[in-house]
């Protein structure tokens, strides 16, 4: 095993820079796509999706010790993420209005300028919350197999791993 | 009111959602599952008293208008299926714990996800709701259906899942063609503009509906999926698969037809009810399994709902809606009493049994009461479901269809008696796996089991004793099925 990367062999050097580069970009475009949603292309789904590119990307280069979010299992992120969404709608019904109707934030915000989002932005965090933890669950439980298979098919005596490289 | 309906769906999905942060914590999980199950049963208790005094109610999702909003409609047939439906939940919940089968995390997320789905099926008042609704309970059920990940369990489970994504495309490819003829997908809205469409056009989608609900409600020639999967799956899964999937099936073809009133398609639904008693209950019959006669039962069963829809009259589509009543909680106990003789003895199968009714009484009886009930045998709630569609069935002059129905009465009861003589009476011809099951000691399962299953039992005799008002009830459910003028104000608001 070289550093828990999930297909073993040396690390790629080009690789791991690019990931380096791009993990924190592709982040950000995440965050952008989620509170853009609520009237411009984008929204918790997409937003979701594209940070779970960038774990998926970090898990390619780096195996699964860096693949997920550190210190959080997926279930648990899957469960904040329903948590939020749901508990927006009843939210709104316990507010007295309709369930899931939504409302406006409208307002001048000091630096900021003009501050706008919506009462589906909680619902679309929620939402980002769940595609993130699916995603990790994904590649952690597809991994898993890749890990030991290839572990063994490249190691079988388990040499590599008693010599002490990981 | 206005609170309800969506609390109804979206409640089991904050259960869920705590199920998965707690997902380490096995006595947190159990008592979010059984707080949100318990609190499902007494807003489904609370809808239906509504509805039954003021009529049908809607709700319209974040108050954009129907058609274009989400709506959420409970009218008495939705909120009488939506009572009995939670009150099973909760029994099988009970029955998991008490059995310990939800030893995997994923258990109780996936369980309350399917409440969710059966909640916002019966719930929905849109054809695409009804899909998301539908799918959210199938991909719960994918989960469920495969959760000891035995080889058996992923090999039946895959038939399982490949067929219900093939009839889920086609689902939504009816949505799609629904759309596009109507310009709408509400179904109030729908019924008021689909006697506009030509005739073809009209038979078109109605028959596609039923089809595709059809593979979802295991009728004949579609039911093969469900005889091989069901059986392999953990008893509490199948037990609540058994009592609710196919009738939520069952549910959206009597909704969708009555809805279309398209009563040219009534032979031919008979047709099918006719074919799918018989070959079900022939199928029940040559299996030496209790699971999977019991299997078999489940697509007989679902013929005599078809039947009372395939009437078209209101005592028709009543004994219909009386039939599901009694089998959501009748069909799941047959599967809970089934599941204990296995936890008792390590074994399902007729000829490694015998003489249950000394050693485990108790299961005995819990065995007896439902499965006289499914036979036809009065007082239960069983013979007066089947009394009601066969005088529907005579006074709408279907003498062939009542025949059918008759003598696959008598088979079920055959069948039934084959279960009762091979487990309860008798000895076995082969030694069960467990030496306790040989009749030397009495056979206690867990008490929760016992318990939840007996209370199921309960369920079912409650509904013979008030048969007389749920009837009543399920006839005018069937009225306002037929005549949906009071459906179409509740959402169209006029």
């Amino acid at each position: 095993m070289t550093d828990g990367r999930p297909f073993g062999g040396d690390r790629s050097p080009v690789l791991d820079e690019s990931v380096r580069l791009v993990f924190h970009t592709v982040l950000v475009l995440s965050v952008y796509l989620l509170f853009a949603g609520h009237n411009a292309p984008g929204g918790g789904f997409s937003g979701g999706l594209v940070a779970g590119a960038a774990i998926v990307l970090r898990y390619l280069a780096g195996g699964r010790a860096a693949g997920a979010v550190p210190g959080v299992g997926h279930e648990v992120l899957l469960g904040v993420g329903m948590l939020i969404s749901t508990l927006t709608g009843v939210a709104a019904l316990v507010g007295g209005t309709g369930f899931l109707e939504a409302w406006v934030f409208d307002r001048e915000v000091a630096v900021l300028g003009t501050v706008k989002f919506t009462g589906t932005l909680p619902f679309d965090i929620g939402v980002y919350l769940v595609v993130i933890g699916l995603i990790a669950a994904i590649v952690d439980s597809l991994g898993r197999e890749a890990d030991t298979t290839e572990a063994d098919a490249l190691d079988p005596d388990g040499v590599a791993g008693r010599e002490g490289t990981a | 009111m206005t609170a309800l309906l969506p609390l109804s769906v979206v409640l089991p999905l904050v259960g869920a959602a705590l199920c998965l942060v707690f997902s380490r914590v096995r006595a947190l999980q159990r008592t979010v599952t059984l707080v949100t199950l318990a609190a499902g049963v007494g807003m489904a208790a609370m809808v239906l008293a509504r509805v039954d005094a003021e009529g049908p109610t809607a709700v319209q999702v974040g108050e954009w208008a129907a058609p274009v909003g989400i709506t959420l409609v409970a009218d008495l047939m939705a909120a009488l299926f939506l009572l009995f439906a939670m009150l099973t939940i909760l029994g099988v919940a009970v029955y998991a714990i008490g059995q310990g089968a939800d030893g995997r995390s994923v258990f109780h997320p996936a369980y309350l996800v399917l409440a969710a789905g059966v909640a916002g099926s019966f719930l929905a008042g849109d054809l695409f709701n009804l899909f998301v609704c539908f799918e959210m309970m199938l991909i719960a059920s994918y989960v469920l259906i495969t959760i000891g990940a035995t080889e058996a369990q992923v090999r039946s489970g895959m038939t399982y899942v490949v067929i219900n994504l093939t009839a889920s495309t086609l689902f939504v490819t009816v949505v799609a063609f629904v759309y596009a003829a109507t310009g709408t997908l509400n179904l109030a809205d729908l019924s008021g503009r689909f006697a506009s469409l030509p005739q073809a056009l009209q038979l078109a989608i109605g028959l596609s509906l039923f089809v595709m609900f059809g593979v979802k409600a295991a009728i004949f020639p579609l039911f093969g999926w469900l005889p091989d999967s069901y059986p392999n799956a953990p008893t509490a899964v199948t037990a609540v698969f058994a009592g609710l999937l196919t009738k939520v099936g069952v549910y959206a073809i009597i909704r969708t037809q009555t809805v279309l009133g398209l009563d040219e398609l009534g032979t031919f639904i008979l047709v099918v009810a006719g074919i799918t008693m018989v070959v079900g209950v022939v199928g029940a019959i040559a299996q030496g399994e209790v699971k999977r006669i019991l299997s078999f039962h489940i697509i007989s069963q679902i013929g005599y709902m078809i039947m009372g829809l395939g009437l078209f009259t209101v005592a028709g589509v009543a004994g219909a809606i009386f039939y599901v009543i009694h089998q959501i909680p009748g069909k799941t106990v047959l599967f809970l009493a089934g599941g204990l003789v296995e936890e008792t003895t390590g074994t399902g199968e007729l000829h490694r049994l015998g003489g249950l009714i000394r050693s485990a009484p108790v299961i005995a009886v819990a065995f007896l009461i439902p499965a006289l009930s499914l036979g036809g045998i009065p007082p239960l709630a069983g013979f007066v479901a089947k009394l009601s569609l066969v005088q529907a069935g005579l006074s709408a002059e279907a003498w062939v269809i009542v025949a059918v129905a008759l003598v696959a009465s008598i088979l079920t009861m055959v069948s039934m008696t084959k279960i009762w003589s091979g487990v309860f009476w008798g000895d076995p011809d082969e030694a069960p796996p467990l030496p306790a099951a040989l009749g030397a000691t009495r056979l206690r399962p867990p008490a929760l089991m016992t318990a939840a299953t007996l209370a199921t039992v309960g369920i079912t005799l409650a509904i013979a004793v008030f048969a007389g008002p749920i009837f009543d009830m399920a006839t005018r459910a069937a009225e306002s099925a037929l005549d949906n003028t009071a459906y179409v104000e509740a959402v169209m608001g006029s």
